[in-house]
């Protein structure tokens, strides 16, 4: 087929060739008139101002319009395709493809001719290429965001947070990130993470002053811009372990806090890296933001914390043990499911020397929760500082009662007092009860006692009165001591029913011979199963056991 | 070094001193076997532990007594705080930091406390939270000392759902989980469906997949526990566990036996019974028959030992069923136990 050689020119003119005749041809429906506005020949096409190209099935360029020859100023008619992307495709038989021409972006689209070459349309897309570009890094970076929040904000282990932020912000934002957070005394502590994705911790006795932006950071002032930080500058302690190389950018930015900064994030990238970008930066700080609010409100929750731990620790019950040869066992369950302290209290305090008795109290103040919970403390050191007066019970009840009365709190309490020696292989005790259910006595036989003591409660009227009783102990008998939400426990497989003081005596009678631990245990996991997942009173139980075997060895502990 | 004759031997003479309820006896076998050259972690799995299982089967067969029971448990724990503080027991923590605890409810201690010291004998630094451990304590717990993992212990299936809850806060605080105990299955199979990061048999296994390394789990996967049992959505165990008191009032009624009762053999009856709806109830949580027709194979043994016959307890599943019109799933276990115990009779 003769090849005409056509020069292409930049203006709107037609270039008349075979394949434009063939392209020109519109045949129009509606009548002459419509036909004369439609172009005729060529024009159309060859005046668009999408570059069309023409391509013979061998891959050569036919024919161009004048777009086209704008694009291509180099092109050659005659000679393969200028642009490979296109050429490939076209060899392929594909009809859609994409690619670059100079610094722009474009598609191409192909129509088949009636003789057998190809029209391909190109349509410049390179700024809809760069909105898609655009729209996957924002979802990447939208996820991203959304992973770190996910995992901030799961815990509230200030340490945990800080190596969650390192390890996040190493494996998508840098080739090496660290926290550094407020000075404690003279030195900082540092959590890192380099490439290898384990955070590191530690305390460095350095200044931050050392690198411009990391002080300023830590005391809450703007960012410091990216490449007004001299990366020479960085020392090896502000880097992370794995971490190889020269730092070739660094992004320093405070961790925001409530009203104080949780502390600086550094993030640093490999001089072989591209630099930190100003969006890069951006990115960082929204990053920043959530890492510090979720270390913030660790921070908070564990100052509350230890507060809280601190101040509990002398409202638990404490933990019971044998004293001078006499066991002794005790169980407490508050009565709000979530709380450790309620208004139930037991202590054990050991007489001044061996032979001495020890004194035991068990009480209730009537009231739930933290606030009947301190007035459990009060008391229990009030008869603390008693102990050495405890050989007069009535003396002791009535000086508690004065302290209560002068506490001005409308809160009452009943309590009984246990004065508790060894005698022998046998135990003797001295009880008395200030309103509180009568102690209870499990002989070795089974047989169950009330000790016949009684007495008024501590903290409502100025002169109370009590009487006290002695009884003693044969190896393996018990003495239990309990509070009323043991008998008023409210349940049982049928529902509403009472545990009542029978139940708690027949309970008893199987408990002959048992340890004080085993006792304590038996009965509240009883009334536990009776109270099933009902409301309650506080529970608290004390059980004083003369020990089975009498010990040959004196003061060998196991 | 030991062999398996020294261990019947030392087993044989703990067994007797702890069915005694002789506390100082039992002490001295366990400190005669470390000083005769017994591993401690041996003498605490492979002494006390079978003990303890022993104490278990024995009040089962009703050979024991619930109080004697209850002090050789507690003897049993003696036992172990003794050996913690004998010299061949102290240790350095070289490994990581691990909690221990037993779901809210669970009275059994032992096995998680024999646990926390094989793991502080291999040389982890452990916090033992024992029993009777909130649920919202253990995850404060978790934010404040960040261990490496939590080994969370349940020895009764009825505590399975809030063993549920537990394990999916434990591990929205980013700590990994692994279960153990009895309640889990067998085969650990309550465990994993429960979402578990791992199931352990026994101690040792537990503490091999801890030295091992248990992943940390990214918590951008946690999820709600409903999710991962798409079957309660039928309502069936949410019914079911508010209903008890009915049902169980309801079977009484039922019971032609319950009028010759005594107020002992009636409080007895009505645990049962409770126990019995529990049981169900779990099953249709985990929506496994075999968890409920088993329990009730273990009931009619129990009954079985202490004389009782097994007719008792056909009557009350089928007194369930008859409630159970509208939970097809209830149905199909209570049937499913009834042709068990036809069976099977013992």
């Amino acid at each position: 087929m003769p090849r005409p050689s056509v020069l292409l020119s930049k203006d709107n003119g037609c270039q008349v060739g075979r394949v434009a005749d063939v392209v020109g041809q519109v045949k129009s429906a509606e009548g002459p008139a419509r036909s004369q506005v439609v172009p005729a020949g060529a024009e159309l096409w060859l005046g668009s101002p999408y570059a069309v190209l023409v391509v013979s099935p061998q891959g050569e360029l036919v024919a161009a319009n004048s777009a086209a020859a704008g694009l291509l100023p180099d092109a050659v008619l005659g000679a393969p395709v200028p642009l490979p992307w296109l050429l490939h495709a076209h060899r392929q038989g594909e009809v859609h493809c994409f690619g670059p021409i100079e610094d722009r972006q474009f598609t191409a689209d192909a129509t088949v001719l009636a003789s057998g070459g190809t029209a391909w349309w190109l349509v410049d897309d390179t700024e809809r290429a760069a909105v898609a570009a655009d729209l996957a890094v924002e979802r990447e970076r939208t996820a991203f965001l959304a992973e770190a929040s996910n995992v901030l904000l799961s815990s509230l282990n200030v340490e945990r947070c800080m190596r969650a932020t390192v390890e996040l912000a190493a494996r998508h934002l840098a080739d090496a990130a660290v926290v550094v957070g407020p000075a404690v005394g003279r030195r900082i502590p540092v959590t890192s993470c380099g490439p290898d994705g384990t955070a590191d911790h530690r305390m460095v006795a350095a200044d931050p002053a050392v690198v411009a932006g990391l002080a300023e950071a830590l005391q809450g002032f703007p960012p410091v811009p990216s490449r007004w930080i001299d990366p020479a500058t960085v020392p090896d302690w502000l880097t992370a372990p794995g971490f190889a190389g020269p730092v070739g950018s660094v992004v320093i930015t405070p961790l925001p806090g409530h009203g104080v900064p949780a502390g600086a994030l550094v993030l640093l990238r490999r001089r072989d890296q591209r630099d930190f970008s100003e969006t890069d930066e951006i990115f960082a700080r929204l990053f920043a933001a959530r890492a510090g609010a979720a270390l913030s409100a660790a921070r908070l929750y564990s100052e509350q914390a230890d507060i809280t731990a601190t101040l509990m620790s002398a409202l638990l019950p404490p933990r019971l043990h044998q004293v001078d040869g006499v066991e002794f066992a005790g169980g407490y369950r508050a009565s709000a499911h979530n709380e450790l302290v309620g208004g139930d209290f037991y202590d054990v305090h050991p007489g001044a020397g061996e032979g001495e008795e020890s004194l035991v109290v068990l009480g209730d103040v009537c009231g739930k929760g933290l606030a009947a919970a301190v007035l459990t403390g009060k008391i229990r050191n009030t008869l603390h500082a008693l102990t050495s007066l405890a050989a007069d019970h009535q003396h002791v009840l009535r000086l508690l009662n004065e302290t209560l009365l002068e506490t001005g709190s409308t809160r009452f309490a009943t309590a009984v007092l246990a004065s508790v020696a060894r005698v022998g292989d046998r135990v003797r005790l001295r009880l008395t009860s200030a309103g509180h259910p009568r102690p209870l006595v499990v002989r070795a036989d089974g047989r169950v006692e009330e000790i016949a003591t009684s007495g008024t409660l501590i903290g409502a009227l100025p002169d109370i009165e009590s009487s006290t009783v002695e009884a003693h102990l044969a190896p393996g008998e018990t003495c239990l001591l309990y509070t009323d939400g043991v008998t008023e426990a409210r349940g049982g497989p049928l529902g509403e029913e009472l545990f009542g003081e029978e139940r708690l005596h027949a309970v008893l009678a199987e408990c002959a011979g048992m340890p004080a631990e085993a006792v304590v245990e038996r009965v509240q996991m009883l009334t536990s199963q009776w109270i099933g997942q009902r409301g309650h009173d506080d529970v608290a139980v004390v059980a004083i056991t003369a020990p089975r075997r009498a010990r040959r060895e004196a003061g060998v502990q196991p | 070094m030991t062999n398996t004759a020294d261990l019947t031997g030392q087993r044989d003479r703990l067994w007797a001193a702890v069915s005694g309820g002789e506390e100082h006896a039992a002490t001295e076998v366990v400190v005669a076997a470390v000083e005769a050259g017994t591993d401690v972690e041996a003498v605490l799995l492979d002494v006390v532990a079978p003990v303890q299982a022993k104490v278990g089967a024995e009040w089962a067969a009703n050979r024991i007594t619930v109080a004697q029971e209850h002090t050789a448990t507690a003897i049993n724990d003696r036992v172990i705080a003794a050996l913690a503080l004998h010299p061949a027991s102290r240790r350095t923590p070289s490994l990581g930091h691990v909690a221990v605890a037993c779901v809210d409810g669970e009275w059994h201690a032992l096995p998680a406390r024999l646990l926390a010291e094989v793991l502080r004998l291999r040389g982890w630094r452990v916090d033992f939270l024992g029993a009777q451990v909130p649920t919202p304590h253990l995850i404060a717990h978790l934010h404040q000392r960040g261990p490496d993992a939590l080994a969370l212990s349940s020895s009764i299936p009825t505590r399975l759902p809030t063993a549920h809850a537990t394990i999916s806060a434990c591990q929205s605080t980013g700590i990994p989980v692994v279960a153990g105990g009895a309640a889990f299955g067998v085969d650990g199979r309550y465990a994993r469906l429960l979402g578990a990061d791992a199931w352990a048999p026994d101690a040792r296994a537990a503490a091999d997949l801890l030295a091992d390394g248990l992943a940390r789990i990214d918590p951008a996967a946690a999820n709600q526990p409903v999710d991962d049992l798409p079957h309660l959505a039928d309502q069936e165990y949410t019914l079911v566990t508010r209903s008890t008191s009915q049902l169980v009032k309801q079977v009484v009624a039922d019971l032609p036996e319950w009028a010759g009762y005594d107020d002992r053999q009636r409080q007895h009856a009505a645990e049962d019974i409770v126990r019995t709806v529990e049981f169900l109830a779990t099953a249709l949580y985990v929506d496994d028959d075999t968890l409920f027709t088993e329990h009730v194979r273990w009931s009619a043994a129990i009954l079985a030992a202490r004389g009782v016959g097994t007719s008792v307890i056909e009557t009350g599943l089928r007194s369930l069923c008859a409630q159970m019109t509208d939970f097809p799933r209830a149905k199909r276990m209570l049937v499913s136990a009834v042709h068990r115990l036809q069976e099977d009779p013992t």
